[in-house]
């Protein structure tokens, strides 16, 4: 988030990052914008959510760069997937996309999930 | 672009499997830490080839490279189905040091376990990615379901069109709670099991021979 500052460090910074935003970018440019956010200790809000393919290689790429006492992972809560197991080729070949959904992304000690369901997720922020 | 890379691809999945009949499916066993996973490896492994896969624990990330059992022959109904098992290392989104310190570990050896646990996570994404033909998704049925890597590792699976069952394991636990999670994944077929108590596996080996056949 380059064109944002920061303007003390005694809050907690929340970016709420648009769907038309990350359609532009690559999926390792938007795991990169991710995981710079919140390696500053930032929470990242997707309003379009990733593709399951995009959810891999940050679990893959976050994995990597777990060091100790320095960054133990991310935390991420989203709804769940809307996709019917049928829909397959077909599906795709007649543009049923799987359903965008909001995704919350954090470092994994600021941020803990209190309660999660099909349509609410509920989550404590803390700051470092 | 897009619709045509589907289409290619797609195209490309189907015919790779039509091509490959012959070869034994590679079946990744999937799941959170501390499902049971490589008990249910060594339960299969060790009914159908008399061998073990690798060794279990309670502590969380035992597991931490993909194992692979080659040619596991599974009868049943008349069905045979030659398959790989492959045991992979539990997914997280998140690997402390200091949890392994709980388990009487020293910062040394607790430090190198998550380090080895993390590589063991990015391994297992990549072989769901590129080279497992099915999956067995493995639940601790005493634990609740509806988490983030569940779903996420649910979506990934169903993207990439591969058959799945989820395994309800432990059910041999008190607070075991199977309509939980087949509830949680209405989607699919869950089969209840303890693979530690070897509960209902010949409903277990009848899936695996109809589903991965």
């Amino acid at each position: 988030m380059p064109e944002a500052t920061t303007p003390n460090d005694d809050g907690v910074r929340i970016d709420l990052i648009s769907g038309a935003r990350m359609e532009g970018l690559t999926s390792m440019e938007k795991i990169r914008l991710i995981l710079d956010s919140v390696r500053d200790g930032d929470i990242v809000v997707l309003e379009a959510g990733l593709s399951p393919e995009e959810e891999s290689k940050l679990i893959e790429v976050t994995m990597t760069e777990i060091s100790p006492d320095d960054f133990s992972g991310i935390e991420i809560e989203s709804y769940p997937s809307n996709r019917q197991p049928d829909q397959g080729l077909v599906g795709r070949l007649l543009g049923k996309e799987e359903a965008k959904k909001l995704t919350v992304i954090g470092p994994a000690n600021q941020i803990e999930t209190l309660h999660k369901d099909e349509d609410l997720i509920s989550a404590l922020v803390s700051r470092k | 672009m897009g619709l045509l890379t589907n289409l290619k691809d797609s195209v490309s999945r189907v015919t790779d499997r039509l091509f490959a009949d012959d070869e034994p499916k590679r079946i990744g066993i999937y799941g959170p830490p501390n499902a049971g996973k490589t008990t249910l490896a060594n339960r299969i492994a060790r009914d159908w080839t008399g061998d073990a896969v690798g060794p279990e624990s309670h502590i969380p990330h035992e597991t931490r490279r993909a194992r692979r059992k080659e040619d596991v022959t599974i009868e049943r109904n008349g069905k045979t189905v030659t398959i790989d098992i492959v045991d992979t290392p539990g997914v997280t989104t998140k690997v402390d040091y200091k949890e392994f310190l709980d388990h009487d570990m020293e910062k040394g050896d607790a430090v190198k376990r998550s380090r080895e646990a993390t590589e063991g996570v990015a391994e297992a994404m990549h072989w769901l990615r590129e080279d497992v033909d099915g999956v067995v998704y493995v639940l601790d049925s005493a634990t609740d379901p509806f988490t983030q890597v569940n779903t996420m590792l649910i979506g990934i699976i169903e993207s990439q069109d591969l058959p799945v069952l989820i395994f309800a394991n432990k059910v041999d636990l008190d607070d075991a709670d199977v309509k939980r999670i087949s509830d949680a994944f209405p989607q699919h077929e869950t089969v209840p099991l303890s693979a530690l108590e070897g509960d209902n596996m010949n409903e277990v080996y009848e899936k695996i021979a109809e589903y991965f056949g």
